[in-house]
């Protein structure tokens, strides 16, 4: 394993030693030491490479990654895994607000619980949360899975566009022209399918189903009062 | 009616200044629609602008340049403070931010094209970079947008600056829009969203508020980038000096300020003409904003919003920016609102010179549109060299006012070369009313 003190290197280098691996690398195995809330780890990875954060981050980490696994063995700060394409980042504790933000691809997994706006703006990105979400997440969430194995704030899913979420607990409140959907099969399956590759023991059957309505797709005098 | 009455003056119909027949056409086409006016362009409203200030010109404290024979330089740097490789442009006019979607792919190209031809660079926009673009632009500045539409870190790589927009002159603190319309497959897939439907774009950034983490959304910018390139930060013009210090404090190579005057793909009519500053007011608070920290000329600083001419350049410059940026003039030289297509302007309800239904996407100089028909009407290459033309002529203008003030590169050009011919104008520039060696405001004037 190829190790990076912070205590002692800078984040230029540790991310730059990061970025220059190739996609046939032998070097495929990585920790980074001390991160001490440090912003923007492991950011703008590009090669199969596993990355171990030994301690809790500050902002963007892992942001815009593709192909790494990124693992945070502690919490992460805010916009974590944002812009994600690829490639898997994993937070073994709480994430702040904006976790996978803008997100087009990959797995994100949080452990523990996820501030507000997880997933703003998702466009493709599959996450997975084993606690509680805060408010306005999903918020404009174009693409991908939101999954929630918890309970989640107000304004879920607010002004939503083809993004899917799926909740085992509470929902506070729905945003603007996100319902509660029927449960097919198809999203069983999948829903099966992203718990297990979570990690996360839990039946997709106790899950309920919310999406968009479409009525804000385009404008409705009708519907002023919804914008 | 008797002889009588016929001989006896009448009192003239008087339009309502306030209430007038293009206001009332608004009031009934809103009450007949219920949806509030939607449109392409800037402000069209009056305001103070660069046809308010006037170049001295040289006298006898000040000799002139020999025009056409002593040279007057146009190169520009831009992003000196923090990228290992600045852009070095030719000429101080780029192309501002314009998306594939609101603008065809051959007006993409044709952008590019002609901005490469001229030496300077073009900007993406609310869409992503198409390869066409990055094809035909040899600097090419990619935009960081609230809607991250196709962001991804290779076409990050792939830029030569990256421009973070918190906002636009014509809608400072609103997001984009396009109608469906526009949203065509490509436009629909570039954007992940759903073919048809009325894309609004959020009106801030989904993972940053404010200076303090928009300094580590740009330190996570050049991390990705290995600290190669410039980052712009370009806002629209509403509080320029504070705009200027935060975004400067955050870490901005170079900063983008866009006045009200500045274009849009489609906005409401009420956000265009009632939000934001002219112009001329923000770019002496901007350049004050520098100068306080010590980074005037450091940062460089562009202004956009109503170039036309050689001489809003120049005068720009003078009142101390860096560079200008254009956007409805280019599609002006491109062929947008062309006379030669008056026939169908009429068809669409308005005439050359006003078409601003940019949103619809039914274009008849096929610039504004996804329309494979409409859009085939341009031919990307005889349009960038119109482009490359109109650049060239706004060069040598800027040159020849510049050498007549005594200057060897725009640059030197200063405000003690301008008086304004209005009040308002000398407010704002801070530069004497004409006659004069007062303006509004100046300081130990007691006014």
């Amino acid at each position: 394993m190829q190790s990076i003190d912070l205590a002692t290197q800078t984040l230029r280098d540790a991310n730059a030693a990061l970025q220059a691996q190739a996609a046939q690398t032998n070097a495929t195995s990585w920790e980074i030491l001390n991160p001490r809330g440090a912003h923007a780890i492991a950011v703008g990875l590009d090669a199969p490479i596993e990355v171990t954060v030994r301690g809790s981050t500050g902002y963007y980490c892992a942001g815009m990654n593709k192909q790494a696994t990124v693992h945070v063995a502690g919490s992460a700060g805010p916009g974590v895994a944002e812009n994600m394409m690829s490639g898997m980042v994993i937070i073994d504790g709480d994430a702040s607000q904006y976790a996978g933000a803008t997100g087009r691809g990959g797995l994100l997994v949080i452990k523990g619980n996820a501030a507000s706006r997880c997933g703003i703006s998702m466009k493709g990105i599959d996450i997975v949360v084993q606690g509680n979400i805060g408010h306005m997440s999903a918020f404009m969430g174009q693409a991908g899975n939101l999954v929630v194995c918890g309970d989640a704030g107000e304004a879920l899913g607010d002004s939503l566009y083809e993004a899917r979420l799926f909740v085992r607990g509470s929902v506070k409140s729905l945003g603007a022209d996100c319902i509660e959907k029927d449960m097919r099969p198809e999203h069983l399956e999948l829903l099966r399918d992203l718990l297990e590759r979570a990690g996360i023991d839990a039946r997709p059957e106790d899950f309920r189903r919310y999406g968009s309505a479409r009525k804000l797709y385009n404008f409705d005098i009708d519907n002023v009062g919804a914008y | 009616m008797t002889e009588q009455d016929r001989t006896i003056p009448r009192t003239q119909p008087i339009q309502s200044a306030t209430f007038s027949n293009a206001i009332n056409a608004e009031i009934r086409r809103a009450a007949a629609t219920g949806i509030y006016d939607i449109r392409g362009g800037g402000a069209k409203r009056r305001v103070p602008h660069f046809d308010d200030l006037l170049f001295l010109g040289a006298s006898i404290s000040r000799y002139p340049l020999e025009g056409y024979r002593e040279k007057c330089d146009t190169r520009v740097t831009l992003g000196t403070r923090f990228a290992k490789t600045p852009i070095e442009l030719d000429i101080p006019i780029t192309i501002a931010g314009m998306s594939f979607g609101a603008l065809s792919a051959q007006a993409k190209e044709a952008l590019g094209r002609g901005a490469s031809a001229a030496g300077t660079s073009t900007t993406t926009g609310d869409g992503g970079m198409t390869p066409e673009e990055r094809g035909h632009s040899t600097k090419l500045v990619y935009q960081y947008l609230p809607s991250r539409y196709g962001m991804n870190p290779d076409d990050l790589r792939r830029a030569d600056a990256i421009e973070v927009v918190v906002g636009q002159g014509a809608k400072p603190g609103g997001g984009g829009m396009l109608l469906g319309q526009k949203i065509s497959d490509r436009v629909a897939e570039m954007r992940t969203l759903p073919k048809g439907i009325d894309q609004r774009s959020a009106c801030r950034h989904p993972d940053w508020t404010g200076p303090d983490d928009l300094e580590i959304k740009l330190m996570e910018l050049r991390e990705i980038t290995g600290w190669r390139v410039p980052i712009y930060v370009k806002v629209g013009a509403t509080r320029p000096y504070y705009d200027t210090a935060l975004a400067v404090k955050a870490g901005a190579d170079v900063v983008v300020i866009d006045g009200m005057q500045g274009g849009t793909a489609a906005t409401q009519d009420v956000f265009i003409e009632h939000v934001g500053l002219p112009t001329l007011a923000c770019i002496r608070p901007a350049v004050r904003a520098l100068q306080d920290l010590g980074m005037h000329r450091e940062v460089q600083l562009i202004v956009s919003g109503g170039i036309r001419t050689g001489a809003d350049v120049a005068k720009a410059l003078a009142l101390g920016a860096d560079a200008v940026s254009i956007g409805t003039a280019a599609m002006v030289a491109l062929g947008d609102n062309d006379p030669r297509f008056e026939a169908e302007y009429q068809a669409l309800g308005t005439t050359a010179g006003a078409y601003d239904d940019w949103h619809e996407g039914r274009d008849p100089a096929g610039i504004t549109t996804q329309d494979p028909e409409l859009a085939a009407r341009l031919d990307p290459v005889a349009a960038g060299r119109r482009l490359r033309n109109y650049l060239k002529v706004m060069t040598l203008e800027a040159q020849t006012i510049a050498r007549a003030c005594g200057h060897n590169h725009l640059h030197n050009l200063e405000p003690e070369d301008l008086c304004a011919v209005t009040m308002e104008a000398a407010a704002m520039a801070q530069v004497p009313l004409a006659g004069t060696d007062w303006y509004p405001g100046k300081p130990g004037t007691g006014y």
